[in-house]
């Protein structure tokens, strides 16, 4: 493989990487404050992309203001679903509260189908829906790469760095980071629990709605199961990167986008299996380092 | 002091029901209708399910969520070795299939115990691996088995033919088969239960830690429990594709053992005779449901169906399920005739003190 085409390759693999790590994002901090693998925000990042595409095409929205509605909307149904469906399982056997997860995931997908109907939408610029200057391609070095690409990764690296700005360094964030650890304890010093829960589930489902909002440009259109591999390729990168850690979740998200790209770019034949790669990978990680790449070993007390 | 039955009379009464049972499936299969038929085949093929996940889910405490990849191995093998040869020649048209398959041509009983075997057997290569993991990274790994299942089957053109399917699948399945194995599995996993190995199986469902401390080899348990489940899902998935004729790698999607799952949760996580009626009262209420989706008039408004309405009101179901009765049906009690001689005796003490 030449070198360009090997440059190639490679920014599209971190666009990949970053759209993951976006949404690796919501389930390891959920995993990491309740212990509850939330199989519900892959539908999550599917309802980003449609609260995105309905805004401009029914409330003719400019693109960017549908997207920024997108993102909060997404964020406030993050929000909802936690109230609704978790908080009164809180203390219910784990089994109980990860079968209700899976129960609002499906719960999300049909009625998806109901609502919003089961045929693809067209996400592409010429509906408006984002502009066609994002299509442009740049040329460097004899690669032809689109701007889409580098504005990708410039959102991921943007939200990113806002996420890590919150979680470290505003009060909130120290809150989530108390409350991971112990959550009677944080309680007791004064802080609202379910709030600073809620908030979590918010920043969560936003990142997830960037990524989706991405993920449906990248891979121009939407339909009510569009989030379930993205979804479960995320959840593996949280897994693979140690779940509960949000470097981790990371780590994991551009692991999985690289070697997803890099398996398919050398290997042309396998491109079929593609999807199973992050099985592959998760197998491997999960044996090798059950806690995961960046996990804490937690001992069982008995 | 409870008067509780003699093991005598449980016996006649057990026999005696199951007599009952098999008269009406007669009846049902002489004179019920072709819909019915195919409901109470499903019915059937649903409780093998329910009560092989049941073993692995709520006996063992294995929460596994593989179930759809077993059975879709169950429901691929079968069809490769009962599918007629000038049939299997018309079928793979992008890949010939290879050579073993593509020659052979066996009776379904034969074709059900390799698809059973075989399942067991991946069951088997795959619990060692998974099972050294515990609680949501298992349940992780094994959604990952399932689905990597599915994906090598929608690839492998040239043993499934791919996304694709296999079509024209003779239809061997009738009530005769499929209650006749629904029966076997109640049976074979209801007596482990009952054994020691079934209380050694419970006790590491609540504590594995504990369990190991009293001497029980928690690992090979787990395996046998999981070979033991897998087993019946490949059967059942035989059944299934005997009966519905046509399978592609979407119908083993990960829903799939999500209807299972909820069969399960509906008769009680852990209970046997819970996760027959769960699957009973899902396969009957699923038709019930069909409702929704066609149009119907209350009163003299009318409304239009809407497809996909009846999946909406399966996950609500599900959902309000878990916020407000956890426990489902049975709970992770037995329906024994002790709790139905309990039960009456009970009421009619009750009915007795209100007379008076």
């Amino acid at each position: 493989m030449s070198l360009a085409g090997f440059f190639q390759h490679l920014v599209n693999a971190l666009s990949l990487g970053g759209i993951y790590a976006l949404i690796a994002i919501g389930y390891t901090m959920v995993y990491g404050i309740l212990r509850l693998i939330n199989f519900a925000h892959g539908d999550v990042f599917t309802y980003g992309i449609y609260f995105a595409f309905y805004a401009v095409v029914l409330f003719l929205m400019p693109w960017w203001v549908a997207f920024v509605f997108s993102i909060f909307a997404t964020a406030f149904l993050g929000a909802f679903i936690e109230r609704i469906a978790y908080r009164p399982l809180r203390n219910a056997p784990r089994i109980s509260a990860l079968i209700t997860a899976i129960g609002v995931s499906f719960f999300l997908e049909n009625f998806a189908i109901v609502a919003f109907g089961g045929r693809a939408k067209s996400f592409n610029p010429q509906t408006g829906i984002y502009p066609t200057s994002f299509l442009n391609m740049i040329n460097i070095g004899g690669v032809r790469i689109p701007v889409l690409t580098f504005i990708t990764i410039g959102i991921v690296i943007a939200a990113l760095v806002l996420l890590i700005w919150i979680v470290y360094k505003t009060k909130i964030g120290m809150a989530m980071r108390a409350i991971s650890k112990d959550i009677p304890t944080t309680k007791l010093m004064g802080v609202n629990a379910d709030r600073v829960v809620s908030f979590t589930f918010m920043l969560g489902s936003g990142l997830a709605a960037i990524g989706g909002i991405l993920w449906a440009m990248k891979y121009p259109q939407v339909y009510p199961y569009t989030g379930m591999i993205p979804g479960l390729k995320a959840f593996i990168a949280a897994v693979v990167g140690g779940i509960g850690s949000i470097q981790g979740a990371m780590v994991g998200g551009f692991i999985l986008g690289i070697s997803e790209i890099m398996i398919v770019a050398f290997v042309p034949s396998l491109a079929g299996y593609r999807d199973a790669f992050a099985y592959a990978i998760l197998l491997f990680v999960l044996l090798v380092k059950p806690t995961g790449i960046l996990g804490v070993e937690v001992s069982e007390k008995v | 002091m409870e008067k509780s039955l003699s093991n005598s009379l449980k016996f006649i009464l057990t026999l005696a029901l199951i007599v009952v049972i098999g008269f009406l499936l007669f009846l049902a299969n002489k004179r019920a209708s072709e819909y019915v038929i195919l409901i109470l085949n499903l019915m059937a093929i649903n409780m093998i399910f329910a009560v092989s996940l049941t073993l692995i889910n709520g006996i063992t405490g294995i929460f596994s969520l593989g179930h759809a990849g077993f059975i879709a191995i169950g429901a691929y093998v079968s069809t490769l070795l009962t599918l007629p040869v000038a049939q299997k020649e018309m079928t793979f048209l992008i890949k010939p299939l290879i050579y073993p398959f593509n020659q052979i041509q066996m009776p379904f009983l034969p074709a059900t115990l390799i698809a059973g075997l075989v399942a067991a057997g991946f069951g088997y290569v795959v619990a060692a691996p998974s099972l050294r993991l515990i609680g949501d990274y298992l349940a992780i790994a094994t959604l990952g088995l399932g689905e990597t299942i599915r994906i090598i089957a929608n690839n492998a053109w040239s043993i499934t033919n791919g996304a694709l399917g296999l079509k024209a699948i003779p239809p061997y399945t009738n009530i005769y088969w499929s209650w006749g194995w629904a029966f076997v599995t109640v049976l074979v996993i209801a007596s482990l239960v009952k054994s020691s190995y079934g209380r050694a199986l419970k006790a590491i469902r609540e504590d594995p830690i504990a369990a190991k401390a009293m001497g029980i080899n928690v690992f090979s348990h787990q395996v046998v429990s999981f070979v033991l489940g897998s087993f019946f899902a490949g059967v059942g998935g035989a059944l299934w594709a005997h009966l519905i004729t046509t399978i592609d790698p979407k119908s083993f999607a990960f829903s799939k053992t999500f209807e299972i799952l909820i069969m399960a949760v509906l008769g009680g996580l852990g209970s046997i005779s819970g996760a027959i009626i769960g699957a009973s009262i899902y396969t009957v209420g699923l038709e019930f449901l069909r409702v929704l989706e066609s149009p119907f008039k209350i009163w003299f408004i009318n409304f239009p169906g809407i497809p996909g309405m009846r999946m909406v009101v399966l996950s609500i179901m599900l959902i309000v399920l878990m916020l407000f009765w956890q426990r489902g049906i049975m709970g992770r009690d037995e329906l024994t005739w002790d709790l139905i001689y309990k039960l009456f005796t009970k009421s009619a003490r009750r009915r007795g003190v209100v007379d008076e």
